[in-house]
């Protein structure tokens, strides 16, 4: 019995060991989570923050009295807001469909249709996948160049379009449809381009939805490319332009104005996010990448 | 080592709706020194809850758990003394089998903790238990399923434990490893003589090897006994339908003045049984064919699976449409028309509300 | 078949048209282009072949400025944020309430926009004449002195840049650790459990070795990420690095490419493939170097 006595303690200890690491891990998590928080917090704030105010802190205060929309009249009236943020929804949304389409159709034809030379050409395609975009950026702004194409969405566009992998998510799941699904179809005399509108896209919607939200957001987000091809402010895109704003924005260092314009940018893709954010989050975790 | 559970339970509570299920229900059995139980029962029936229970990865939310003498109930597994085999075997696939099989002696601590000469001793011990000495250097994915299984007993043996408790240990190989596998743990347990517990829903699987059975439905035990004392004089309706193959027949009956109607007709003598509508039961082999036998069926057809002869024939009373009587010969079965004597000691009577057992005597047994 | 072959090709024509122009072309034009010496952009001329764009840029002090600061990044981000991934995704996968709170929270930065949210991160590590900023208010509470994070002591902006990359690399990581952690089977933990494994053992022993390919593969896409770094750079020290002395390989390509030093393709040219050299044998030393130690 004292055996057992002795034992009986040590669960206890064991239990309260594992209550104080549990504490510590919360403390720990949260700790994290404010971390990433906080710059969120802190835009917000400052854009609620008056001019004078702002510039009158000496030392930063972490709350304000006196929300003013004002910087926010200033990001879209000082300097051409609403039109980057225009540009980029259009440039977002024509990259993302043409994406999607094009995508769709090579992916349709890796994975359904047979055709001489498909193993060599598949293979092609993967080993693209290893190109880095930082080489082939030098020749494609020689090119866009030459085309006379500088300071135009097709500019923008083009290059932006294919995406090795996407095409290659879709394979695997176009492959993942029953090839009866494929036989029934034909035997009922349906053509391919119907046999994909009406069954394989219904049927891979999912990852397609995946994809193009994956897309938008690296539209939304991309900076190199569109710098380099526009220098007119009229196709800048929100990267572009906060940087802009950064450097030549409100004739002075308007940090609350700045932070309003942060904010615009940053609330649509936030938002885009908390509605997708399974499908975000098990898509990038199949392998998306940042840069 | 007795491994004894009394009045056991197990709450579940649902977060978000503070909803409670009750996984296992006021239990209380006991596994004698030295024996192979079979916990049964059907999928949800809280039995493997039941054996986390014991293994200590769980908490009752009440009741005790004793081995031998000894309150075990808040201790943590790895100083009860428990060795477990998972019905996926659980082998680390990083690690060979050797590697595996050391791997609860390395983790004891100070003085419990043996020797590296005698942890491989120990693991060569329990690798030559299980005959799979030739395989310590592969590893699990390089094993067949029976081969793993074995492995993972090993694993479970070599802390020598004093109770080995296995989750659905057969589940996972297919029909012909299982018999094989089967007749290798009923060696091993008692080559060890160690206290066996393990959860099956396989009810062949449970009868064949065990020593006891104990019948769980919905978190509650149904009857505990050994397995052809169960199998002959089930508590009730459940047990009765549980237990067997092909599994018994129900037909919705009468009892009247001691006599057994099923239609209006009599068709058993049932002394001592109280009257009212009844369920009975009758075992596949308690049907006698008889051209002039009181239970009168018509004859679907015959059926002839190797040695076994089985009539199917419907019945107005019978539950499900229709029923299945295993019968010596198939001229027999042909001669009799679908007509039948019932063998009292195959007949069960069961009450219609409760379904608990509803005695009556079997005088020429 | 005749028929599919056609169709298939034109199935593929968009893609191939694509990929052909925009990523086959450039990538052999790029080899051309670093081979050429005193490549005139406005005459589309040159003298001669050879390696005078590479001897020029291995000299250029603003190139051994931007790899110096590359390599710095690379070595401290990539074990950094792994590390750190590690730990929160263990915490992570080791609660139940709130669970879902966190993780969403630690996604937020992999969805925003790295310049946007780069400025907030200036505004909060510059000092001004108005004010020294929120971190040197917060370090000054420490008793450390105000440090100018944004235009001052070269380790300071490197603080800075590392801090930010980890802030921006950490979603992706926490989300890959956290659903390999997922998806280790269960009963390996509570065999463990059983056998009495203290928990340093069964993180050494099980789950470590069972995520292992997946830490190999955030430690090889870490470190190509890494050597990348560029944007976030900008966001922290504005367009011109090289003057603010935090330029990187990818900002070095680019500068020379285009903008107020740019106009030099060769050269551009020229430091890119040594980027690409330099991140493919980094590659192949980190898959040698796992391979060596799954097997061992």
């Amino acid at each position: 019995m004292e055996r057992s006595d002795n034992l009986s303690t040590l669960g206890r200890r064991a239990d309260a060991r594992r209550r104080t690491l549990r504490a510590f891990t919360y403390l720990g998590l949260s700790l994290w989570a404010v971390l990433v928080l906080f710059p969120f917090y802190w835009m917000v704030l400052t854009s609620f923050k008056s001019y004078a105010a702002y510039n009158g802190e000496h030392i930063p205060v972490l709350y304000t009295l006196a929300p003013t929309l004002e910087n926010y009249r200033q990001a879209f009236t000082a300097v051409p807001l609403g039109r980057y943020l225009l540009n980029t929804l259009l440039f977002a949304l024509v990259t993302t469909a043409l994406m999607v389409a094009v995508s769709t159709l090579a992916a349709y034809a890796f994975a359904r249709l047979s055709f001489r030379g498909k193993d060599l050409v598949f293979g092609l395609f993967l080993s693209m996948m290893m190109i880095p975009s930082e080489l082939v950026v030098i020749t494609n702004f020689v090119t866009i160049t030459d085309l006379d194409l500088r300071n135009s969405f097709p500019g923008l566009i083009l290059p932006s379009i294919t995406s090795v992998f996407y095409i290659y998510l879709l394979k695997e799941n176009f492959e993942q449809v029953p090839d009866e699904l494929y036989r029934a179809a034909k035997v009922d005399g349906t053509s391919d381009l119907k046999y994909l509108w009406k069954v394989l896209i219904p049927i891979c919607r999912p990852t397609l939805v995946t994809i193009t939200i994956l897309k938008i957001i690296e539209c939304w987000n991309s900076y190199v490319w569109p710098r380099l091809i526009t220098d007119d402010q009229a196709y800048f895109l929100v990267s572009n332009g906060i940087q802009e704003i950064r450097e030549n924005g409100f004739g002075r260092e308007n940090v609350p104005a700045m932070m309003a314009a942060v904010v615009v940018i940053s609330v649509p893709l936030i938002l885009l996010f908390l509605a997708f954010r399974k499908k975000i989050m098990e898509g990038v975790s199949r392998g998306g990448m940042k840069g | 080592m007795e491994i004894r559970v009394a009045h056991l339970t197990k709450h579940f509570y649902d977060r978000s709706r503070r909803q409670t299920t009750t996984a296992v229900s006021d239990l209380t059995l006991t596994v004698p020194d030295g024996t192979l139980m079979g916990l049964l029962g059907p999928s949800g029936c809280g039995k493997s809850t039941t054996l986390n229970m014991i293994c200590g990865l769980e908490k009752p939310s009440e009741g005790r758990i004793f081995f031998g003498s000894e309150d075990v109930t808040d201790l943590p597994p790895e100083v009860r003394g428990v060795g477990m085999v998972f019905q996926n075997y659980a082998l680390y696939p990083h690690l060979t089998v050797r590697q595996n099989i050391l791997f609860p002696l390395e983790n004891l601590k100070g003085a419990h903790r043996p020797s590296r000469e005698e942890m491989g001793r120990r693991a060569q011990e329990a690798a030559a238990l299980v005959e799979i000495e030739t395989l310590m250097d592969r590893r699990p994915r390089e094993l067949s399923g029976g081969q793993q299984q074995r492995v993972a007993i090993a694993r479970a043996l070599v802390k020598r434990p004093r109770v080995l408790l296995l989750d659905e240990p057969l589940s996972n190989l297919d029909a012909r490893l299982r018999l094989q596998t089967r007749e290798e743990i009923c060696r091993i347990q008692r080559e060890t003589g160690i206290t066996t517990l393990f959860v099956t829903h396989d009810q062949e699987e449970a009868m064949s090897i065990s020593h006891r059975i104990a019948v769980m439905k919905e978190g509650l035990l149904m009857q505990e006994g050994a397995p052809q004392q169960v199998y002959d004089d089930p508590a009730n309706l459940f047990v009765a339908k549980f237990l067997g193959t092909p599994p018994i027949n129900v037909l919705s009956g009468e009892v009247r003045k001691e006599t057994l109607l099923l239609d209006g007709q009599a068709v058993l003598a049932v002394p001592g049984a109280a009257e009212g509508p009844v369920w009975a039961g009758i075992r596949p082999e308690g049907f006698l064919p008889r051209p002039d036998g009181p239970l009168r069926c018509a004859l679907s057809r015959v059926e002839v699976m190797g040695r076994d002869v089985s009539m199917v024939c419907t019945h107005p009373a019978c539950e499900n449409g229709s029923l299945r009587a295993i019968v010596p010969s198939r001229r027999e079965a042909e001669a009799s028309g679908g007509a039948f004597a019932l063998r009292p000691d195959k007949v069960f009577l069961f009450d219609r509300e409760d379904e608990t057992r509803r005695p009556f005597r079997t005088e020429q047994a | 078949m005749e028929q599919n072959n056609r169709k298939a090709w034109l199935y593929l024509l968009p893609a191939l048209v694509l990929l052909g122009g925009f990523l086959v072309y450039p990538l052999i034009d790029v080899l051309i282009y670093s081979f050429e010496e005193g490549f005139n952009f406005a005459s589309q001329t040159y003298f001669g072949v050879g390696l005078y764009n590479y001897q020029y840029v291995l000299r250029d002090p603003y190139f051994l400025q931007a790899l110096k600061n590359t390599f710095l990044l690379v070595l401290i981000t990539v074990p950094v944020s792994t590390g750190l991934a590690l730990l929160i995704s263990l915490g992570l996968s080791s609660i139940r309430p709130l669970r879902q709170l966190y993780q969403t929270i630690y996604f937020l930065p992999y969805v925003t926009n790295t310049l946007a949210v780069g400025l907030v991160f200036m505004v909060l590590f510059q000092k001004t004449e108005y004010t020294d900023g929120l971190i040197n208010l917060m370090l000054s509470w420490f008793g450390g002195g105000p440090v100018d994070f944004i235009d001052g002591p070269y380790w300071a902006k490197l603080f800075v840049l590392c801090f930010y990359t980890v802030w921006v690399v950490l979603p992706f990581k926490i989300l890959v650790l956290t659903s390999a952690l997922a998806s280790v089977n269960q009963d390996y933990y509570k065999a463990a459990r059983v056998d009495g494994t203290s928990r340093l053992r069964t993180f050494t022993r099980i789950t470590l070795p069972m995520i292992s390919p997946m830490i190999v593969y955030l430690v090889i896409t870490g470190f190509i990420g890494a050597f990348k770094a560029y944007s976030d750079a900008v966001a922290l020290f504005g367009t011109d690095l090289n003057a603010a002395g935090m330029n990187t390989i990818v900002g070095y390509v680019y500068d020379m490419l285009y903008g107020a030093s740019g106009g030099y393709p060769s050269y551009a040219s020229a430091a890119a493939i040594l980027l690409f050299l330099i991140v493919l044998t980094i590659t192949c030393v980190n898959l040698l170097v796992s391979r060596r130690q799954v097997q061992g």
